[in-house]
């Protein structure tokens, strides 16, 4: 499970793309499509491969003015299973 | 019926290739090389691919590393922002060429593993010193970085390496490996006695499959294409028949699965006669057995029919001779119990197989 101090990385071969035929936005990894909801969309763009996870959830609180352990939870769920699916690292 | 566009569109560069495997995927009738597409109406295709949806393309073939102008048609995959997706048994691949292709924008490498050692690769491929090269080129992929799926094809004569394919994905690093079980059309047909796995190697591999999903997660992700011949149901062939995926053949037919032509009096279009979107929507081939309304029983009233389609209709076609049937391979079907005593029949066959013609 993803913690605070970690550092969530997007790897080569994934990235996110807008589906202009859609009218979305996906996660592009190999041989997968994922279709990403704003909130999806949210916790990626907040990946840079330096900020900590407790950080991208404490931008996303003041961001969407929400309550972090809520931001919490429901980040380490969705980045839990890309982890799961090889479509996130951490350091 | 709405229609939703393509995702993934797997672009049969060209037949030709070094190995002869015996399962291979391409028709028993192959295509010329001077019948293949040029460079310029590939990238073309390309663009009406992603005007038209798709974001996954996978360059295929034969082998698609013997078309000399590969690095030049992954610039015009990227340019026209697909996800670019190299299927190769690495033959014919220098580490030099790999970083031309890295430097070009290739998203993503998916390795064919046809045994886990020299003396079982090279039989299967035909191809002497196969093995060696493809793990040099298995090297040179991980020192470039590109991410990489291992693609195991598996039957009666090398499901028993299959823990070792699977130890060999993880020290490859590799994310995802492909466990599929071979499927019977064209080339696999004509050796199905030699290829056929037994019942209990495709129970043996099930539990192999289950096992090492779950000793690896986070490490390995595994694809798993099951025995069908040894299943209760079929499986969704192509995510349900135009409804995911298209292939172009070398020669630029536009075919719903690659065994599509196996249909007698289904009528492809040709990229050099139709455009790409009317191909996909108004097509006759793609809209034979789209959606439900072609289905008889016992598919019409299965709860089923959303999930499998009826399975696949090349295997119907090629077991029963209906390619509208249910895919024998299905419990529901009245063909399913004579197909799995055939099955064990084959599985008990000669080991002798045809190998694949080169392509001229």
């Amino acid at each position: 499970m993803i913690g605070a101090d970690d550092i969530p990385v997007i790897p080569r071969g994934v990235r996110m793309q807008f589906d202009r035929v859609r009218d979305r936005w996906v996660l592009l990894a190999p041989e997968r499509t994922v279709a990403l909801d704003e909130i999806g969309r949210a916790i990626l763009s907040e990946i840079d491969g330096a900020r900590s996870f407790g950080q991208i959830t404490a931008r996303l609180a003041a961001t969407y003015a929400a309550p972090e352990d809520q931001i919490a939870e429901d980040s380490r769920g969705f980045l839990g299973t890309l982890i799961d699916r090889r479509f996130l690292e951490v350091k | 019926m709405s229609v939703n566009p393509p995702i993934a569109m797997l672009a049969e560069l060209t037949h030709r290739c070094p190995l002869s495997c015996p399962y291979c995927s391409n028709p028993v009738e192959l295509t010329r090389r001077d019948a293949e597409l040029d460079t310029a109406t590939w990238a073309d295709v390309f663009r009406q691919a992603a005007d038209l949806g798709v974001l996954q393309l996978h360059l295929s073939g034969g082998e698609p590393v013997t078309r000399r102008d590969l690095v030049d048609l992954v610039v015009a995959a990227r340019e026209a922002g697909l996800y670019t997706n190299l299927i190769t048994s690495g033959i014919g691949l220098t580490e030099k060429r790999l970083k031309e292709l890295d430097a070009a924008g290739l998203d993503h490498i998916q390795l064919s593993l046809q045994g886990t050692d020299a003396e079982m690769a090279d039989r299967i491929g035909g191809y002497r010193g196969g093995f060696a090269r493809k793990m040099d080129v298995a090297r040179w992929i991980g020192e470039i970085g590109f991410p990489l799926t291992l693609n195991a094809v598996l039957h009666r004569q090398n499901l028993h390496q299959l823990p070792r394919a699977i130890e060999m994905a993880v020290e490859m690093g590799a994310r995802r490996i492909e466990v599929a079980t071979v499927q019977f059309h064209g080339w696999a047909l004509l050796s199905r006695d030699a290829l056929m796995p037994t019942r209990d190697q495709a129970r043996e591999a099930d539990a192999i499959v289950a096992e090492a999903r779950a000793r690896l997660k986070g490490t390995l992700v595994i694809d798993y294409v099951p025995a069908d011949y040894h299943s209760d149901y079929p499986k969704r062939c192509m995510g349900g028949w135009g409804t995911t995926g298209l292939n172009v053949a070398p020669d630029g037919l536009v075919l719903p699965c690659h065994a599509a032509q196996t249909i007698p009096g289904l009528a492809f279009d040709r990229v050099q006669d139709r455009p790409l979107r009317e191909i996909w929507y108004e097509g006759r081939a793609f809209n034979a057995y789209r959606g439900t309304d072609w289905m008889p029983e016992p598919c019409a009233s299965c709860e089923r029919k959303h999930i499998d389609f009826g399975g696949c209709r090349c295997q119907a076609m090629a077991l029963v001779g209906d390619a509208a049937a249910t895919d024998p391979t299905c419990i529901k079907s009245p063909h399913h119990a004579a197909l799995q005593a055939r099955a064990d029949a084959f599985a008990a066959g000669e080991a002798a197989f045809t190998a694949r013609a080169a392509a001229g």
